[in-house]
């Protein structure tokens, strides 16, 4: 089995715009958001939800007032200040780190385990799709994107499918490195800016830390031509391969707005011819 | 005054507001750019870089002539950093949260901390304008420790604006939590829209007041308007479309530098959280 992760660093690019568009356009696959922090691609793909699931990672502590001394041995312990002089543990600067857990010598900290979001298992009218939706302030995206990502692979081999489509997050973090392991290829999706030619290096630098083979696309191409000659000689200077440019197309937003690919809206359109050569290229050097 | 500048959905315009607010008001100001996995505004104020400084963050180390082989460092800790493999301890520093439950717990005394890079922060100024950066380095998962490293530089008594990172997981609660005021910068777009929902969801659970600024505001639909109307969440500023302002961004300038006619209306925005975060 294959899978492309799309990436681009700095956010906005128009990742989920573009694998939209391969979803419309690749046969034998499964859609997968890795974007599990602003997870925007069922907007347009509109799931259908078979499975729904909990997910359940990482742990919180709560004091028990009723066994608590006041000791203070918690508070002395703690490296991020999660416990108030009160002695009642802030959930959002808790760590989950069990080290107050672990030494009360009251026994007076509980410490359950989180439900940090729910993860899905649909389908489209361009396949299967796995999808989560991670719950709001909540930590762990980077074990939610491991999980998403072998429930698509599951599904695949389930319904004899050869293909992960898999939408990443931005960023170079923890979500970002978690959807990497493993891939075939990444492809970076790029905007001809001073900050996505900057944050498009940090990105590349990254897959190449993994050595995960990278290709790149430049979206918005015509906004700033010199710019994004200069991501193409970046990428081949790193042998990354440039396999298309995107020009902008403001039928990439009007599609988005009817909730349909830009395949769906105007196959016709520039952004559209542009997405089915690289989506060509793309098939072909990873050889499906 | 923190004001932080957030989104949900990532290239609505954060760090364009960031910038050219930063610029825009004469008073004492400092610029934290609080996305350290993807670092911009530095690219758009241009500062003098007087300092640079790497940060870590501390992991354990064993004394092998001092380990029992008691186990209880893997016993405690939660993101399995450290484990028991024959007769070794093995620490994976890249896994470790820096608790120093293992320290502690260490009956024999055998594990002391060393530090794992997580990155460098930057220090400058451009005229008047202070300005600190974090700057995650690449291989490097987590970024809340060094956001809040570069919150430490926050001086009290003067504005602080904070260029958040996207989505609404924990970097992000790490740039707004604490913070006066929460600048959402969406798009008018089904994508905006959704992940502004949940951005506007995490500052509520922060109970932080905010405001709206919609950028492209003539493209997509006016589904924001009506969410924000129905939310009465205050809409501060509206961005048009246009090429030029698109244009100047892709070359690293800010709008107040392509069209100065802007600063009026940054200062006015500026006003506008004034009033409301007191």
């Amino acid at each position: 089995m294959k899978e492309i992760v799309i990436i681009s660093g700095k956010g906005g690019t128009g990742k989920t715009s573009i694998i939209a568009a391969f979803a419309s356009l690749a046969e034998n696959k499964v859609l997968c958001d890795a974007d599990v922090d602003a997870a925007d691609l069922h907007l347009i793909v509109d799931p259908k939800i078979n499975e729904q699931h909990d997910f359940e990672s990482g742990h919180t502590a709560i004091i028990n007032q009723d066994k608590c001394t006041e000791c203070g041995l918690c508070r002395d312990l703690c490296r991020w200040n999660a416990i108030s002089e009160d002695f009642v543990v802030d959930p959002i600067e808790c760590e989950g780190c069990g080290v107050c857990y672990y030494f009360c010598p009251e026994k007076a900290i509980d410490f359950p385990l989180n439900t940090c979001g729910e993860w899905y298992l649909s389908d489209t009218r361009f396949g299967p799709m796995a999808h989560a939706r991670l719950g709001i302030a909540e930590e762990n995206s980077g074990k939610m994107v491991v999980l998403i990502r072998q429930e698509g692979k599951k599904l695949a081999e389930e319904k004899h499918l050869d293909l992960l489509l898999t939408d990443g997050p931005p960023g170079v973090g923890c979500p970002v490195i978690a959807s990497l392991g493993g891939a075939t290829a990444v492809l970076i999706v790029a905007e001809p800016t001073v900050s996505g030619k900057h944050d498009m290096e940090r990105v590349a630098e990254l897959a190449e830390f993994f050595k995960i083979p990278a290709m790149v696309c430049v979206n918005k191409f015509d906004l700033n031509p010199d710019m994004g000659q200069a991501i193409e000689a970046f990428a081949k200077e790193k042998n990354i391969g440039v396999i298309g440019r995107v020009p902008f197309d403001p039928a990439f937003t009007k599609a988005m707005v009817q909730g349909k690919t830009i395949v769906e809206f105007d196959s016709r359109s520039e952004g559209c011819k542009a997405v089915r050569e690289i989506w060509q290229t793309l098939a072909k050097s990873i050889d499906i | 005054m923190i004001i932080s500048i957030a989104s949900g959905k990532g290239g609505t315009g954060k760090t364009t507001v960031a910038t050219n607010l930063a610029v825009s008001i004469e008073s004492d100001v400092q610029i934290l750019d609080c996305d350290v996995e993807e670092p911009n505004s530095h690219l758009f104020i241009q500062p003098t870089v007087e300092e640079v400084l790497t940060i870590t963050t501390p992991v354990p180390e064993v004394d092998m002539e001092k380990c029992s082989l008691c186990g209880k460092c893997a016993e405690i800790c939660q993101f399995n950093a450290i484990v028991v493999i024959g007769e070794t301890v093995l620490p994976f520093q890249e896994l470790c949260h820096s608790c120093g439950g293992c320290v502690e717990v260490c009956p024999e005394k055998a594990i002391t901390e060393t530090g794992r890079e997580l990155g460098i922060i930057e220090k400058g100024h451009r005229n008047g304008l202070e300005f600190i950066h974090g700057k995650l380095r690449v291989g490097e998962a987590m970024s809340p420790p060094l956001i809040r490293k570069v919150r430490e530089y926050t001086r009290p008594g003067t504005l602080t604006i904070i260029d958040a990172p996207p989505g609404t997981s924990c970097p992000v609660i790490a740039s707004m939590k604490d913070a006066d005021f929460v600048l959402l910068v969406t798009e008018p777009t089904p994508f905006g829209l959704h992940d502004l929902k949940l951005a506007v969801g995490a500052v509520n659970i922060l109970g932080i007041p905010h405001g709206l600024v919609i950028n492209r505001s003539d493209m997509g639909n006016d589904q924001v308007k009506k969410y924000a109307q129905a939310e009465g969440i205050p809409v501060l500023m509206e961005i048009p479309f246009d090429r030029k302002i698109a244009e100047a961004y892709s070359r690293g300038n800010m709008i107040v530098e392509a069209m100065p006619e802007w600063k009026g209306k940054f200062l006015e925005l500026y006003h506008r959280i004034e009033k409301i975060a007191g």
